[in-house]
């Protein structure tokens, strides 16, 4: 009886997924880290619920819990309190699934493995053949406008281009969501605004979930469908804020005054966040 | 393009470093008969004694016979090169007079040693790496093993070795062995912890195994620290084997010669064995480094020296 009920449930928890899609659902999340004797909240009672194919941007300042919260959806922290569902089921799955692929802040791309095999990386790790694997990562190098560096070393290449060598990689093996930790923190301004079209292009044709973290209000007014406003530590969320842009626009759209509407709206939150610190 | 400059300024750097290097060679050289000069002199006085007592000898004389000398104090860079050409030419070279023969028997006992050390060492580095208690337990006795001075360990394994049966090249190898495997088990638990945590993370956002993580990660970084401690592993390797020559009584191989050259007082046999074995030694490292090229990924000009 209560077996049979229990399979019930699932079965309408599977069925219910692809209408409601909901991509991750966090609920009532902390995370405390012991260091020494001294506990650090890095994330504090964190609600949040991501739909398949949003542009979900984390803004707040430094350390302030942003990556921490991605590290828990990609299963490399533990949270200490609340719920946390990736595609249905715990980050683990995902994991193990291989949900996600993960861009760092920076490229970690392997020295002695040239652009197309750090691309191959994980198809190797995943065991797909030589030829599928060739055939990928000539396509992910294409989508990123790198054709031609295939057989390059990284440390021939500029670190835009290696940042787009990490995203065809995190590309390479398909997965449903993209999780980007301030991919182009360490760029300059000019390669910073080239990659944010490439990517939103990318987001355009691809569908996938993203999630992105970034210290640049501009950028993620720019990118996003949603900002999430994190406060400093204990990091919690202090706004939401729907970014009701058309989906395709170029850099110009800056300079319209929804454009700056919203980004004056993240500023607020951001400054509020601050002042109730002080 | 770019590659085509990056070999013409490698080219041109390996031409500047060779003029250097001969530079101080030529130097040494010139030192080298300067200190003959009063290091063969003074036996030199008993001899032109013996010869013609009232005849005052020529400077020039003189200095040609400190040169010149069949049992010199100081054999100069002539003589041994001539000792040795004559020893590599006159006889075939599985003749036991041959010093080439010699330069084989030491090469191999030394090759074999390196490759029992450097695989002993790799094994060691990749069980203290995963293993925590390994290293806490194990790698104290590892830098105790080489406390020992080698001088007095050797002859008593070549004593305990020849009692079970092992004679010739094996206690040789194992003595060699012995000297090699520390180096690289340093160097390459050093370079499998060279990836950094967010290499590691990425590791296990694609969910790898610890074999895929050692294989496709650890291993291929610790590529620079291997190769560097195999350069070391190998000129040590060759010191092993020589000490193993010297405590089994000279049957072979350059420590035997050095030995035997010994026994006789022989300067110039001992120096020719000695500048064998520098040579022999240049050229084990010299052939790590070719691997080292040809295993590695080309790496900026900057990180290339």
């Amino acid at each position: 009886m209560n077996v049979s009920e229990a399979t019930a449930e699932t079965r309408t928890a599977g069925d219910a997924a692809p209408a409601r899609s909901a991509a991750i659902d966090i609920r009532g999340l902390s995370l405390t880290f012991q260091a020494g004797d001294q506990a650090v909240h890095a994330l504090s009672d964190i609600n949040l619920s991501i739909d398949r194919g949003e542009f979900v941007s984390l803004i707040g300042p430094s350390g302030c819990g942003k990556t921490t919260l991605m590290r828990v959806i990609a299963d490399l922290e533990r949270p200490t309190a609340g719920s946390i569902s990736v595609f249905g089921g715990d980050p683990e799955r995902a994991r193990l699934g291989r949900a996600y692929g993960y861009v760092f802040q920076a490229p970690t791309l392997q020295a002695w493995r040239t652009v197309e095999r750090n691309v191959e990386l994980p198809l190797e790790i995943m065991g797909m053949s030589a030829a599928e694997r060739r055939r990928r990562s000539r396509d992910r190098l294409a989508l990123v406008g790198l054709t031609g560096f295939e057989r390059k070393y990284p440390w021939q290449l500029s670190g835009g281009m290696q940042q787009r060598v990490s995203i065809a990689r995190a590309l390479s093996f398909d997965p449903d969501l993209l999780l980007m930790d301030e991919p182009f923190g360490a760029l300059d301004e000019i390669t910073r605004d080239h990659l944010n079209e490439e990517l939103l292009a990318l987001w355009a044709k691809t569908g996938k979930t993203v999630i992105f973290v970034t210290h640049s209000i501009a950028e993620a007014v720019f990118l996003s469908t949603r900002i999430v406003v994190m406060s400093r530590r204990p990091g919690r969320i202090i706004d939401v804020i729907d970014c009701p842009l058309p989906a395709t626009r170029d850099l110009a759209i800056r300079d319209a005054p929804e454009f700056l509407e919203i980004a004056a709206r993240v500023r607020r939150a951001l400054r509020d966040s601050h002042s109730y610190d002080d | 393009m770019t590659t085509e400059a990056t070999a013409g300024r490698r080219r041109g750097r390996q031409s500047g470093q060779l003029a250097s290097v001969g530079t101080v060679l030529a130097g040494l050289v010139a030192l080298w008969y300067l200190i003959a000069i009063p290091l063969n002199g003074a036996q030199l006085e008993d001899l032109f004694a013996r010869i013609d007592p009232n005849r005052t000898f020529s400077f020039s004389e003189r200095l040609t016979a400190t040169w010149d000398n069949n049992r010199p104090m100081l054999p100069t860079p002539d003589l041994i090169a001539a000792d040795f050409w004559d020893s590599a030419t006159s006889t075939s070279v599985t003749n036991r007079r041959n010093i080439l023969y010699h330069v084989g028997v030491t090469a191999g006992a030394t090759a074999l040693g390196f490759a029992l050390g450097a695989l002993l060492g790799v094994v060691l580095a990749i069980g203290l790496v995963h293993l925590r208690t390994l290293d806490a337990s194990l790698m104290p006795w590892l830098i105790a093993s080489q406390t020992i001075p080698i001088l007095a360990i050797a002859p008593m394994l070549i004593a305990v070795l020849g009692n079970i049966g092992l004679t010739g090249l094996a206690p040789k190898a194992i003595i060699s062995m012995y000297l090699c495997f520390f180096p690289v088990t340093v160097g390459m638990v050093k370079g499998l912890r060279a990836p950094d945590r967010l290499a590691l993370d990425l590791m296990r956002t694609y969910s790898a195994t610890r074999a895929q993580v050692l294989g496709k990660l650890r291993f291929p970084a610790a590529m620079p620290y291997l190769f560097a401690s195999l350069k070391v592993g190998i000129a040590l390797g060759l010191v092993g084997t020589m000490v193993a020559e010297l405590s089994t009584g000279g049957q072979a191989g350059l420590g035997g010669r050095l030995l035997t050259a010994s026994y006789n007082g022989d300067m110039i046999h001992m120096w020719t064995a000695l500048v064998t074995s520098s040579l022999l030694a240049i050229l084990l490292v010299y052939l790590v480094g070719r691997a080292e090229r040809l295993f590695t990924a080309p790496a900026p000009a900057m990180q290339a020296g």
